[in-house]
């Protein structure tokens, strides 16, 4: 079968996964009272207006891609990271913590140093549910997802206990959050008068990284080794364990990084909501871009647009902007059976002779 | 009771997979009492056609006559009410159940509503297996069972289901010797009432039970006629397509020092039993030591110790000197060991790895692949087009992925990479199990060529002939223990056979 086939064969099917997403929720529009073209028109469109609409696209996709590159190097190495939620939470308090504990250091220490804060606490985070698996085989899943239990709750008491803003309490109004961040802790800002911040340029130069990390190093060979053929790569001495707990440990790392990008760059202090998902969205961001930084990084910007533009058909239209969360699932659920037809050779086969059936002469099956 | 099978035939059967055409317009004939072989390399095509026939698969072209009337099979229960009974090379038999319950499960008409009619199936059982001579106790558990008598109760279930013709797939892959003379007896006297196709590539068991035979090759039928009439080597020439030379372990030079010590060892098995019993063994620099026994008495777990992946009980692993029985796998490997695992498709490459990446798993860190933690990409390369050269590994490109390869070929990337390392010592467990005997051939070569340049081998095997064509001295393995280790001039199929079943010499 022609690797033009193939392609072709692919695109397809993921252009009919995309058509059953999109008419699930349609459906599900048409139930509320909504029009769905109009709203398909509002998100799709909408935010590509002005140059507001599109740096609010890039600033929802920073979070995106640093999430989603941990998680695809944590589902490489055969480990299911599902905690990246919990893992951006504890980056947030530590990259706070930091910020607010040294304030009055210099920019060039303090900055770094908040962001490095944020990747441990999320490594740390992440590392704890690797070595459950390493050393106890602990499944992940069940371990992450707890823990992303844990850091809510915990993250919960800082922001009403330990971190809470001091002027809160005088005021008496309470809301939880922390202090206002040090300026020589903020990102700077790339387009003056958007929120759009210096993330961005992090985030694709770790893309790049993390490119080379897995294709282009022992340590990433081996830690996709493990993921590909756990078996097989144990019968070539290589430690398998050790690679999942790396693989956590920068899964993690990731995640708490996005947190600290997330306060540091756009919010300037800890508030509630501030993940607002990015964790779960980024595992669909992962898979939509195949688990390579080179598919990541486009599929987090349309996950961005997407995201603004479901708060846009909020204001306009009045639809909520759950209904994303909606979209979501249906998306999941495409690209899941999409791909066991793109991967399924007789699924494939069976296409090309009912494509040569139609078309006499083709040779789309040769 | 259905109908005698007079006649049954295949005509003009086309059967097409993805990329390639599994049979291409075969045709073949069984008459009643009458044994037909069907024999070809894998991937001949022989198991797709006998699925056709047993109503696993749908036919894309072609019919199947029963007795003259064009019969159609939508599923295996068809092929069961025309009188069609395959016995397949894996058992279907669920082990925790006994053989009454392994039966019953396919008695439709033991099934009543919400009852099962257990007593008239312990009888039908009892009453097939007096009728044709194949002792078994109803009443066992099938875990207990040996693998002959589980291969016995295949039969039995097979024959209560009311099969007038067996298919059986390579049924004697799994027996010792003794029990393979005995299946061939039985079955050559259930051959007055039953016909049989008989699926295999040892011909001398075809030549033994068979009247006709049938080869297949690349899904064509390449030759039919009288067993009787052609000798084995005959036979082979026409399965392969060429003449074909098995290399024999000359036995010349002197083995040297002992590379491979093994005293006293006790490895627990995966349900914790000893699998290993104070086991002993020595190989000896330049030597084959052929690991002679039936599978299952202790030789994964042996060769899983020796690679450093099963923790040792006690006792100790030499390798070239140094005690390895409590090291890591890495270790091991670094200390000059070498290892063609069972199961090549988990154990031996990493499937979705390309055959570059898989040449490369065990040595990815040394300095001519990488650099201070890089991969040479252009090294790596390099050395896989290099290996491709020297053993002939067939793949469309060294960047396909090593799982799309056929068996034999992944054989030989395993190969290359642990051969190319220069080991002292290699354990090489089945290594031609299942492979055509093109590629078993080249695999026979090799091993023998690293035989000459002095490293040590363990051939763990199941298959006497190869034990015995290429090995220096004979070990054959028991419950755990070694029972006798026998220069391989003094070794035959009988004595093997019986120190295979447990019996100790004179």
């Amino acid at each position: 079968m022609g690797r033009r086939f193939r392609a072709f064969y692919a695109a397809a099917v993921i252009a009919v996964a995309a058509l059953a997403a999109a008419t699930v929720v349609a459906l599900v529009l048409e139930a509320i009272g909504a029009s769905p073209w109009a709203t398909f028109r509002v998100i799709l469109t909408g935010p590509l207006q002005d140059r507001f609409g599109i740096t609010e696209i890039l600033v929802r996709s920073v979070p995106l891609i640093l999430v989603a590159l941990g998680v695809a190097i944590s589902f490489r190495s055969g480990i299911l990271n599902i905690g990246a939620e919990g893992q951006i939470l504890i980056g947030i308090l530590c990259a706070t913590g930091v910020a607010l504990a040294v304030p009055e250091w210099p920019r060039p220490v303090l900055l770094p140093l908040c962001l490095v804060a944020g990747a441990l606490g999320g490594a740390l985070w992440g590392g704890i549910a690797g070595v459950l698996r390493a050393k106890l085989d602990v499944n992940e899943i069940l371990s992450t997802v707890m823990l992303n239990y844990i850091a809510a709750q915990l993250y919960t008491f800082m922001l009403r206990g330990p971190l809470i803003d001091p002027a809160e309490l005088m005021t008496g109004s309470g809301t939880p959050q922390s202090m206002r961040l040090p300026r020589s802790a903020w990102l700077e800002r790339l387009v003056p008068g958007t929120r759009l911040h210096s993330g961005l340029l992090l985030a694709l130069v770790l893309a790049g990284l993390v490119w080379v990390l897995l294709w282009r190093t022992t340590l990433g060979f081996r830690m996709r080794a493990s993921g590909a053929g756990s078996k097989a790569a144990r019968y070539a001495g290589i430690r398998v364990e050790r690679s999942l707990v790396v693989a956590m440990l920068l899964a993690g790392g990731f995640a708490g990084l996005a947190g600290a990008v997330e306060v540091l760059g756009v919010h300037h202090r800890a508030i509630e909501n501030i993940s607002s998902g990015y964790g779960f969205a980024a595992i669909v961001v992962a898979l939509f871009g195949g688990l390579h930084p080179a598919g990541i990084v486009p599929a987090a910007i349309f996950f961005g647009l997407l995201l603004v533009g479901a708060d846009m058909t909020q204001r306009s239209a009045g639809i909520p902007a759950n209904m994303v969360l909606v979209l979501q699932g249906a998306i999941i659920l495409a690209i899941v059976s999409a791909r066991m037809y793109v991967d399924d050779p007789y699924a494939r086969q069976r296409a090309a002779r009912l494509l040569g059936r139609f078309l006499p002469g083709g040779k789309a099956g040769a | 009771m259905n109908e005698p099978i007079r006649e049954l035939a295949l005509e003009g059967i086309t059967k097409r997979f993805p990329g390639i055409l599994a049979c291409n317009r075969v045709s073949l004939e069984v008459r009643r009492g009458e044994a037909l072989a069907l024999v070809g390399e894998n991937g001949a095509g022989k198991s797709t056609l006998m699925n056709i026939l047993a109503g696993l698969y749908q036919p894309d072209e072609g019919s199947i006559r029963v007795n003259g009337e064009v019969v159609r099979f939508a599923s295996p229960a068809d092929a069961f009410d025309r009188g069609i009974g395959m016995v397949h090379q894996n058992f279907m038999l669920v082990p925790s159940m006994t053989v009454t319950e392994n039966v019953a499960l396919g008695m439709k008409a033991l099934h009543r509503r919400i009852r099962l009619d257990l007593k008239e199936a312990r009888r039908r059982v009892l009453e097939v297996s007096a009728h044709h001579e194949l002792p078994v106790n109803p009443d066992a558990p099938v875990w207990q069972l040996s693998v002959g008598e589980q291969q016995r109760v295949e039969l039995v279930k097979t024959l209560c289901l009311g099969a007038r013709l067996l298919i059986l797939d390579e049924p004697t892959s799994a027996l010792t010797p003794q029990e393979t003379d005995d299946l061939l007896d039985r079955l050559r006297r259930m051959m007055a009432e039953l016909s049989i196709i008989f699926i295999s590539h040892k011909l001398n068991e075809v030549k033994a039970l068979s009247d006709r035979v049938t080869i297949l090759r690349h899904g064509e039928v390449v030759f039919h006629g009288s067993t009787a009439d052609h000798s084995t080597a005959e036979l082979a020439a026409l399965m392969t397509g060429r003449d074909v030379v098995q290399p024999r372990n000359e036995q010349s030079g002197a083995p040297g020092r002992e590379v491979l010590t093994v005293r006293a060892l006790r490895v627990r098995g995966d349900r914790g039993n000893l699998a290993l019993d104070g086991l002993d063994l020595d190989v000896r620099a330049g030597e084959i030591l052929g690991l002679a026994g039936v599978s299952g008495n202790g030789q994964r777990e042996l060769a899983d110790a020796l690679a450093g992946l099963r923790p040792v009980e006690s006792g100790s692993i030499r390798l070239d000197g140094a005690e390895i029985a409590h090291a890591s796998p890495r270790r091991i490997i670094d200390g000059g060991m070498g290892y063609v695992p069972e199961d090549r498709h988990h154990e031996g490459i990493v499937g979705p790895f390309s055959v570059e990446e898989n040449l490369v798993l065990k040595d990815v860190g040394k300095a001519g692949f990488s650099r201070h933690g890089f991969l040479r990409p252009g090294e790596i390369h390099r050395n896989a087009e290099e290996l491709r050269e020297r053993f002939d590994i067939r793949c469309s490109s060294t960047a396909a992925a090593a799982g799309t390869l056929s068996g034999g070929n992944i054989q030989k990337v395993i190969l290359a990479r642990e051969l190319a390392r220069g080991p002292k010592a290699l354990v090489a467990v089945y290594p031609t199990r299942g492979v055509d005997m093109g590629a078993a051939e080249f695999i026979h070569g090799q091993l023998l060529a690293l035989r000459r340049s002095s490293a040590g081998i363990l051939l763990v095997s199941e298959e006497l002939e190869e034990v015995m064509a290429l090995s220096d001295r004979i070990a054959v393995i028991y419950k755990g223990r070694i029972l006798e280790v026998l220069a391989s001039r003094d070794a035959t199929r009988r004595t093997l056979g019986l120190l295979m079943a447990g019996v100790p010499l004179g």
